[in-house]
């Protein structure tokens, strides 16, 4: 290339580089200017508003020692584990079965699918008045006669979260379900062909052999699920608002509620960035294995 | 099976497969348990119709299964004009106008903003475009708490705080990461040939892009449609931090009326405002079918 060229270069393809200006302001600005802004004002003193007085690893001292931020963690904790587990088992389960060459597939999908275009708050206001106890369904079975059943996980604080989990699964278990099926369309007929000639019966296939064929799209649900638990929000703003007391109080909550209402800037930015540190732990070793592996293999 | 075999060991039966019955017991077993599971998974929205449909006594008294005895849509009624948050009492009808202003801006500038970024990478890559790219792809996994107070104080420099145009930026910025994938591999997929024919006819990026590219991609456009709506429609969190009363999106003005502490608690009215607030994207998951489970399964899986 001679000099008398280079000074296009900024302007080669000047259109395509106009054109990305947004995406490129939103890439550098937003994600990563306001990450690293939140990340660096974590380590100040801001309260009403934002100013850069460091304060060195006070506000996560005080994170870790606040019996809201460790409900808030042992809840997501519960909430995490139980939905990733049930998720999973439902979704698969279901696409199995629809998976069987059944009639009205398309109908039983629609069905499965439904809550999840439903908004968060629309199942959590459902769930709360059908969990109601007395008029839920603990009022319903009351009537019926047996006057001792016991069934409120909305106004018990040791059980909120699972009640938080019914109405979570019901929304999201019919995604995972689209995503398990369209896996299991993915596999080889021959497969199932040669399993039946064998003379193995289908569930000894499934768990043997299909499972383990369909290892990255179980990988991408769980990322799919996982990133979702991480959001929780409006679900238990909805369904609980964090009650009763603090038992269903969630981290994504305390974020805002510190940053908005209790006027603590520096305690909410801590949080959040506790928040950012466990998707990285989450992320990285499953970006490494998706995409490090590849360009070396 | 078993009987059969062994009463007529030389039976020579038709050749081909066997017809398979109606009430097999695995046909029983896997259709109760659809049936059973499609259950659980109806019930509330029937329970939240049947709900919205009674009167508050009747509500007192019934329980939450039974079907209305008299039918009545004044809580319908109430819930869309009449329901009161703090001391604004003009109901659902207010977040839903708010919520179709916000709507409609965010879905057309997130979707060209999108595609021609997403045409960029794919047809005229630059120095670095594939950095910028792969960034704002990390960004999509970013807990939204993290840059949620940058993003005020970037509002309210720019005179956006509290605006539903300050929502429309916020849901364009968050919508980027997912459309731009998307539009990214649609347009890579579309032949090369094509484009580089164009190219010779003298046809320039903006030119290529509007006669060639969009209308070659229109179902993906209306995936990305149906995306947005929904995504933006079920919107709650940005429309709490960034914008005021007067200019509330429908779910956060439905959680206000629901959640709210005064007064005596209807329960007709609080299902119906739900309901009303779920319609539209129960409508459009109804109605797009197949397109919907593509759009979502596109917005989740890679390529």
């Amino acid at each position: 290339m001679d000099a008398s060229r280079r000074p296009n270069q900024l302007f080669r393809n000047l259109n395509a580089k106009l054109a990305s200006i947004p995406m490129i302001v939103t890439a550098l600005v937003v994600f990563v200017g306001g990450t690293t802004w939140t990340v660096v004002h974590s380590f100040t003193n801001s309260r009403l508003l934002p100013k850069l007085n460091f304060v060195g690893l006070d506000q996560y001292e005080r994170l870790w020692s606040s019996s809201r931020w460790m409900i808030s963690i042992e809840n997501l904790a519960i909430y995490g584990a139980c939905s990733m587990i049930l998720s999973l088992l439902i979704g698969f389960t279901l696409a199995a079965l629809l998976d069987r060459k059944i009639r009205f597939e398309g109908a039983f999908r629609t069905i499965f699918l439904y809550p999840f275009a439903l908004s968060f708050v629309v199942t959590g206001l459902a769930w709360q008045w059908i969990l109601n106890p007395d008029f839920g369904i603990q009022g319903v079975v009351r009537d019926w006669g047996w006057e001792g059943f016991v069934f409120d996980p909305l106004n018990n604080p040791d059980i909120v979260i699972f009640g938080i989990l019914i109405a979570g699964i019901w929304q999201g278990s019919g995604f995972i379900m689209v995503i398990m099926l369209a896996g299991l369309r993915g596999i080889d007929e021959d497969i199932w062909k040669a399993t039946r000639v064998e003379g193995i019966p289908a569930w000894k296939t499934y768990i043997q052999v299909i499972i383990p064929m369909m290892r990255p799209v179980f990988v991408t649900a769980l990322v799919l699920i996982a990133s979702g638990i991480i959001k929780l929000y409006d679900l238990v703003v909805a369904q609980t608002n964090g009650g009763p007391g603090l038992s269903s109080e969630v981290p994504a909550k305390y974020v805002i509620e510190y940053m908005f209402r209790a006027q603590n800037l520096a305690q909410g930015f801590a949080a959040s960035t506790m928040m950012l540190v466990s998707v990285i732990i989450i992320l990285v070793p499953w970006a490494y294995l998706e995409f490090g592996g590849k360009k070396r293999g | 099976m078993a009987d059969m075999t062994a009463n007529a060991p030389v039976l020579e039966g038709p050749s081909g497969p066997k017809p398979r019955r109606r009430f097999s017991r695995r046909n029983i077993f896997l259709y109760g348990t659809l049936i059973v599971v499609s259950m659980y998974y109806l019930l509330p929205l029937y329970v939240m119709v049947v709900t919205s449909l009674k009167g508050m006594p009747e509500i007192r008294l019934g329980n939450i299964f039974s079907p209305p005895m008299e039918i009545t849509y004044e809580p319908w009624v109430k819930a869309w004009a009449e329901a009161c948050t703090g001391i604004n009492c003009d109901g659902l009808s207010r977040g839903f106008m708010n919520s179709v202003q916000i709507l409609v801006p965010s879905v057309v500038l997130s979707i060209a903003i999108a595609s021609v970024n997403g045409y960029a990478l794919a047809n005229w890559r630059f120095k670095g475009s594939e950095v910028f790219f792969t960034i704002l792809i990390i960004g999509a996994f970013i807990p939204y708490q993290t840059m949620l107070y940058p993003i005020v104080i970037m509002l309210r420099e720019i005179g956006l705080m509290g605006s539903i145009w300050g929502l429309v930026l916020v849901h364009t910025v968050f919508g980027m990461p997912i459309l731009t994938l998307l539009f990214r591999n649609y347009f890579t997929s579309i032949p090369e040939e094509l484009f580089k024919a164009a190219r010779v006819d003298g046809a320039g990026f903006w030119g290529i892009y509007l006669r060639i590219m969009v209308p070659m991609s229109l179902p993906i456009f209306v995936v990305a449609m149906i995306l947005q709506v929904t995504g933006i429609w079920n919107d709650f969190l940005f429309g709490v931090i960034y914008t005021k009363p007067e200019t509330y999106p429908m779910t956060v003005q439905l959680n206000n009326i629901v959640n709210s502490v005064q007064g005596i608690k209807e329960y007709n009215v609080n299902m119906a405002a739900t309901l009303l607030t779920g319609l539209v994207p129960l409508i459009i998951y109804f109605v797009s079918g197949k397109l919907f489970v593509r759009g979502i399964a596109a917005g989740a899986v890679k390529g």
